[in-house]
């Protein structure tokens, strides 16, 4: 069921922009906001607010690499692997998040703490190998860089089951 | 109230995610611990185009150019430069292995043969500050428009200055504009394609976040032109920043009655509306952004009739990109004589580039049209990572060709890169040398656009695939020589017959390459090698043990791991688990590890 929070939200998309196809994308990532992803359930309610068939909102969320139409875990992580990362060495830290999660591209770890997934280009080739972490960028990315990301997951981790 | 200094930090997304954020803060923190919060004023400015030495610094009035600068260095930086008046020489940028003190930005070589019209902005105000952009003969351009001109006056004024679309395809702006403007209808708009995905691409982003208004003013004009009142920005929402940054000026830019109804007076409404992308390359095609921006998903449609007689819902609708309509503001601010003196005959003005890939200074830049590659790669860029040898630069992205060695000194239009079997593009280069293989790469943007492809018609879905699948078996050794006519063939074929750009350009850089570069793709086929170690079925690393004293860098820096042995013993490489990244090769300082 869509809260009465996201039917607002969608409502006053459609307002603002004047027509009710036209809030398609913002509701879908309004949705992916909320919801962390898309559910078909709330794809087929939205699509009903929008006066849309789902199909076609289907269509236009499949086409989004950032709407998300499975559960993903806690942290999301796309790593880039375009061309700039790609040649200053991506396929190495790629391998290095892989090991270290025991997940591959479009897969979540078991205890549902990381999902990894593939990005076209991020737009921060000056810092390939780059990647986001839960929507936040991080650069020039090598064995010793991740290591400090991942310990400081660890520690807000921590931080978060001491309140 | 006069500040002795002012110290302006890169907010760039690149310096932030080197921690410029906390050195910003830092600063605020120092300043106001040793009690000269009121010497000085504390700036984040956009990208200083220098990514390769960020976090950039640049304290005023002494034009102290300090890089690679840590939070921790914020205490030195107030205690020495606030309160003493001295520059921190450790942090100033060096010219070559010398403690040089007094570099100053323009005697730096990134900048030297620089031109900054677009990015004029960019590291030298905030842009969150309105005011800061106003300083700087901001919306004059559009004042000048607005009380001075009319429709047509700017059009011409667009075609004296010869501005062509910066999105790549080179289209004259003016002639956009006017064929907008005199098509019948009365309800137009305005759209700004930021939907910047390019690989290797981040001019746009970098422009936004250092000078939104810049963007603003132009949508602005082009409104005014057009008889629109209505502008979208189509932005990727992987630019967190960039969209902050924009939303900001919107605000500002409606407080200041810049935007809304009778805007500064005039009797003219123009509105603008923030609209996201959500990652689809094939969105920045002009017809599939307006069609996503419909609501729909982001499909190109055939032209005619083009945007400009039937563009967003139907409507006559101006679509450009983002560093057209930018320098279209300093064109109306600086008029359109002055904009027309720079560049070459045919093609007017700068351009903006990313340098990525094996480059010594990647960043953003900014030249005069005319200049040549090798000024870009070697003189701004600092040439060659690690003192090996240049290879190719790909410029247009996926749509883009390869350009070799002996075109360095092509000076750049976009009639020359067409002619050289590339494109301008949106300005994305990535540089190559001798370690990158050609297959290798061409496979990797066929993948690319395989990925990309929306589908729609049969060149491009079916041509791409196969194209991939006839460069990965040339990868892995298994081609014939035939396969590179059939490569010929089906790029031929592709760039004929596909619906949009995407596809009718997806075959160039392979055929760019094979032009190129036949006889690698011929070692792939005969000799099933492959010279720079990148086709990993073609290559296997080996440890010599004879030469391997057991330090155990090359396991430590495996990132499988897959090798294994005791400490100062010979170690060996689990050839089954080997992802051949190269990396123990890279790392062995005595040799031992063999590239077969």
């Amino acid at each position: 069921m869509l809260s009465e929070l996201e039917r607002t939200a969608i409502r006053a998309a459609v307002e603002r922009l004047g027509d009710r196809r036209a809030a398609a994308a913002e509701t879908l990532a309004m949705l992916q906001r909320e919801r962390g992803w898309v559910s078909d359930e709330a794809l087929a309610e939205a699509a009903m607010v929008l006066g849309m068939p789902r199909e076609e909102l289907e269509t236009v969320a499949t086409a989004f690499e950032l709407v998300f139409r499975r559960r993903v875990g806690r942290h999301v992580i796309m790593a880039c692997d375009s061309v700039s990362c790609w040649i200053k060495g991506a396929d190495s830290i790629v391998a290095l998040i892989k090991e270290r999660l025991g997940i591959g591209f479009g897969e979540t770890s078991a205890d549902g703490e990381f999902t990894l997934l593939p990005a076209g280009c991020l737009g921060l080739c000056e810092q390939a190998p780059a990647m986001t972490l839960d929507g936040l960028p991080y650069g020039r990315l090598d064995a010793k860089t991740l290591d400090e990301i991942f310990a400081r997951i660890g520690e807000d981790k921590h931080g978060d089951s001491a309140h | 109230m006069a500040y002795k200094n002012y110290i302006l930090v890169c907010g760039g997304t690149g310096c932030e995610s080197s921690k410029s954020d906390e050195l910003f803060k830092a600063l605020h923190q120092q300043a106001e611990a040793q009690g000269v919060k009121n010497d000085v004023q504390i700036v984040k400015t956009g990208c200083f185009g220098f990514c390769e030495k960020g976090p950039i610094v640049k304290v005023l009035p002494q034009e102290s150019f300090y890089v690679e600068v840590k939070p921790e260095d914020a205490k030195e930086i107030v205690a020495e430069q606030v309160v003493k008046g001295r520059e921190v020489k450790r942090l100033l940028y060096r010219k070559g292995e010398k403690a040089d003190s007094n570099v100053k930005i323009e005697d730096i070589e990134f900048y030297q043969k620089q031109f900054r019209v677009v990015l004029r902005n960019c590291g030298v105000i905030n842009p969150e500050n309105i005011d800061e952009y106003i300083a700087r003969e901001g919306y004059t351009g559009l004042e000048r428009a607005l009380f001075k001109m009319k429709p047509d006056d700017i059009v011409n004024e667009l075609k004296v200055s010869g501005l062509r679309g910066r999105g790549g395809a080179g289209f004259p702006t003016w002639l956009k504009w006017d064929l907008t403007k005199k098509a019948p209808g009365d309800v137009k708009y305005v759209v700004c394609n930021a939907d910047e995905g390019d690989p290797g691409a981040y001019m746009n982003r970098s422009t936004i976040e250092g000078d939104p208004h810049s963007l603003i003013e132009a949508m602005i004009i082009c409104g005014y032109t057009i008889g629109a009142r209505q502008g979208y920005i189509y932005i990727r929402a992987e630019y967190p920043l960039a969209i902050e940054r924009l939303k900001i000026a919107i605000r500002q830019a409606k407080e200041y009655g810049l935007l809304g109804t009778n805007i500064l007076g005039s009797g003219f409404d123009f509105d603008l509306e923030i609209r996201l992308g959500a990652g689809a390359f094939v969105c920045g095609e002009e017809t599939a952004l307006l069609r996503s921006l419909e609501g729909n998903r982001g499909m190109p449609v055939p032209k005619p009739p083009f945007p400009a007689i039937s563009g967003l819902w139907k409507k006559p609708t101006v679509i450009n990109n983002v560093e057209t309509y930018v320098n279209i503001s300093v064109i109306m601010s600086k008029g359109a004589q002055w904009y027309a003196k720079i560049g070459t005959e045919k093609s007017r003005g700068t351009k903006t580039f990313a340098l990525t890939g094996k480059i010594q200074n990647s960043g953003l830049v900014e030249v005069p049209m005319g200049t040549t590659l090798r000024e870009i790669i070697f003189d701004i860029g600092g040439g060659i990572r690690g003192g090996k040898k240049f290879k190719g630069v790909q410029t247009g992205g996926p749509s883009g060709g390869i350009i070799t060695a002996e075109s360095l000194d092509q000076p750049i239009s976009y009639e020359s890169l067409t002619a050289l079997g590339s494109m301008m593009g949106s300005g994305g280069m990535i540089i190559m040398d001798e370690d990158d293989c050609v297959v290798d790469i061409a496979k990797f943007y066929m993948a690319f656009c395989v990925d990309e492809s929306c589908g729609k018609c049969a060149p491009c879905r079916i041509g791409t695939n196969q194209m991939h699948a006839i460069l990965d078996k040339i990868s892995k050794g298994q081609g014939t020589e035939d396969d590179l006519a059939k490569l010929e063939k089906i790029g031929k074929a592709m760039t004929k017959a596909s619906l949009c750009m995407l596809g009718g350009s997806a075959a160039n850089p392979t055929l760019s390459t094979l032009r190129h570069f036949r006889e690698e793709y011929l070692e792939h086929i005969r000799d099933h090698k492959c010279r720079a170690g990148k086709c990993k079925d073609l290559v296997v690393y080996e440890i010599d043990a004879a030469k391997c004293i057991g330090c155990g860098l090359c396991a430590r820096k495996c990132p499988v791991p897959c090798i294994a042995g005791e400490k100062k013993q010979p170690h060996v490489i689990d050839q089954a688990r080997c992802i051949k990244c190269g990396e123990c090769y890279k790392a062995c300082k005595f040799g031992a590890v063999i590239k077969k």
